[in-house]
């Protein structure tokens, strides 16, 4: 049967909520939901909340921050996972498969090696990816083949292997007391250090390529398709394709400049939302976000309260999804619904 | 409307698979393509739907060659029904068939209320309704052959094309598609479709095509061209005609 988008939406939200209460709540100074509300709304009204100032830091400088973060960086994941896999006709590509993340991290590892401020950094991370997948999409474009979709991901896989030993290189060469920690923390995934002032440019991104997705939603459900099919469906596969990796890509490396890499979310959270809404783009996209969202939400609280340092949230996310995905592969052979 | 190749050179841009051909699509009739396996059929299809480029001479739609159109002009002209496959994702049979409707709608559109009743009237066309709500990845061969049927009628064009409709297919379901094949034709619709066996040409095809080694041997009228001379020279094989007052039909061998 044909799934309602109801269910699915109301479950994603009802988790969403959740997700932002624990990551409001949990932490070692005692905050409560009714003190996020009187701090939200007095920033909000103007009006002062009464409450203590350590309580308005930690709700507007300290988790607030990296709660809005968390949701938008993990939203943008799930979303360009989602869109990956139906381009590619392929339930186990990532938003990865191009090389964004690759590209991404060696840009930062650069910023840090030439010791660049943060928002150079950031900027350096994001070309990075932009430029590897505009590299896999040049050599992938110039092979002239019945497959074009297969040359595509080869070519991603082989600029993504030449990226990673680009940062290789760079963290054998970094200095090894300031610079290759810093390079290895911010390889493995963290919002910790994310600042409101991040958040701008972040919330902008992932906003542009995720309307930029839901607008296309019905052009990606045909894109899904064999590309001769979805041509003779009228639609024009090549222009279609590079909007569809550019928006992907640009959520993308927005999120691995503000967080580093964080893997498997991309892979796993569109599967649970296909589970939910089924494969029609109309309804996952929507669905994916709002559990990609909430999902990085409870592994990031996870990860600064668990210990007492803060774990990389790639190593959690990689804990989380290869155990799900193993059952995944499991549990659902017969179909990729 | 007419879509007439001439001259047609087709192939890929590593190989040459056939020249020479001269072909014509005509509304309101059924044209079938015969041939041996690697002798170009699929190849010639490609280059009649605008998916693969001619390598010489010409493919035109009433004149004006196929390759000024857009792809979305030529959507709403010419439709296609591919080979039947599994699909990856499970759409629903709905769904599947709406995107028939993809080339009415603009860039960023949903389907509209008009669009899905097209598409229920597609599905109820090929007695397929009851389907509509079930995973396309969950259906017969015969069945999904009848969707992507039915996603073909969807985008309302004046030539339906299609690859083997009747190769994946049981006996019953052969005679159904064949039968929905010559209704098209009927209701003035060009068809054109590639077959593996004379007896379905003969079944639903006015005019029948026999291509070999990217050559045409024969065309014309069916019954004319497939004769046990034309077919045993087609496949380099023997073939037995049994006949009776009305038909006849070929047995392999």
């Amino acid at each position: 049967m044909t799934k309602s988008a109801i269910p699915g939406l109301a479950i994603s939200l009802c988790l969403l909520a959740a997700g932002f209460a624990i990551a409001f709540l949990v932490g070692r100074f005692p905050v409560s939901l009714g003190d996020v509300f009187t701090v939200l709304y007095s920033k909000l009204s103007g009006t002062p909340s009464g409450l203590s100032p350590a309580t308005e830091a930690v709700v507007l400088q300290v988790r607030g921050p990296r709660v809005v973060a968390a949701f938008l960086v993990g939203a943008a994941l799930s979303v360009a996972g989602a869109a990956f896999q139906g381009l590619f006709r392929n339930p186990l590509v990532s938003p990865d498969i191009l090389g964004a993340s690759s590209g991404a991290a060696l840009g930062a590892v650069l910023g840090i090696f030439f010791s660049l401020g943060v928002i150079a950094i950031q900027a350096f991370a994001f070309l990075g990816g932009l430029v590897a997948v505009g590299a896999v999409y040049a050599v992938g474009s110039a092979m002239r083949t019945r497959d074009p979709i297969l040359v595509l991901v080869l070519a991603g896989v082989v600029i993504g292997a030449l990226l990673g030993s680009g940062v290789g290189l760079i963290k054998y060469l970094a200095d090894p007391y300031n610079q290759l920690p810093a390079i290895t923390f911010w390889l493995l995934g963290s919002l910790a250090a994310t600042s409101a002032s991040d958040l701008v440019s972040l919330f902008w991104l992932v906003a542009a390529g995720t309307c930029i997705l839901i607008l296309l939603r019905h052009r990606m459900n045909v894109m899904s398709l064999p590309e001769e099919e979805a041509r003779a469906l009228g639609v024009a596969t090549g222009p279609m394709r590079i909007a569809i990796v550019a928006a992907a890509t640009l959520v993308t490396s927005a999120s691995v400049a503000a967080a580093g890499i964080i893997g498997w979310i991309g892979l796993v959270v569109p599967h649970i939302a296909r589970s939910l809404t089924g494969p029609d783009f109309a309804k996952l996209l929507p669905v994916a976000a709002l559990l990609g969202g909430s999902f990085l939400l409870v592994i990031d609280t996870i990860a600064r309260t668990a210990a007492p340092i803060e774990i990389p949230l790639g190593v959690l996310t990689a804990f989380a999804g290869t155990p799900f995905f193993i059952w995944l592969l499991a549990s659902m052979q017969k179909s990729w619904s | 409307m007419t879509i007439s190749g001439s001259a047609l050179a087709i192939g890929y841009r590593d190989r040459l698979v056939g020249s020479g051909i001269a072909i014509d699509v005509k509304e309101g009739e059924a044209l079938a393509l015969l041939g041996p396996n690697g002798g170009g059929k699929t190849t010639l299809l490609k280059t009649l739907l605008g998916l693969l480029p001619p390598r010489a001479g010409n493919v035109t739609l009433n004149g004006k060659p196929l390759s000024a159109f857009s792809v979305r002009e030529r959507a709403r002209v010419i439709a296609y029904v591919p080979q039947v496959h599994t699909g990856t994702f499970a759409f629903s049979v709905e769904t599947v068939v709406l995107m028939g409707r993809t080339a009415h709608g603009s860039l960023f559109a949903r389907p509209s209320a008009h669009d899905v009743a097209v598409a229920s009237d597609m599905l109820t066309r090929l007695g397929i309704s009851h389907l509509a709500q079930r995973p396309y990845t969950e259906i017969s061969g015969g069945e999904r052959q009848l969707v992507l049927l039915a996603r073909a009628l969807a985008q309302e064009p004046r030539f339906v094309v299609l690859d083997e409709p009747t190769a994946a297919l049981d006996f019953g379901n052969q005679g159904k598609v064949l039968n929905e094949i010559e209704l098209l034709a009927k209701s003035g619709l060009g068809v054109l479709f590639t077959t593996h066996d004379p007896n379905h040409a003969l079944r639903a095809a006015h005019r029948a095509c026999l291509l070999r080694d990217g050559r045409i041997v024969a065309e014309g009228e069916t019954a004319r061209v497939l004769t046990r001379e034309n077919l045993e020279t087609l496949y380099g094989a023997p073939v037995l005609p049994v006949v009776d007052r009305t038909t006849i039909a070929f047995l392999p061998g």
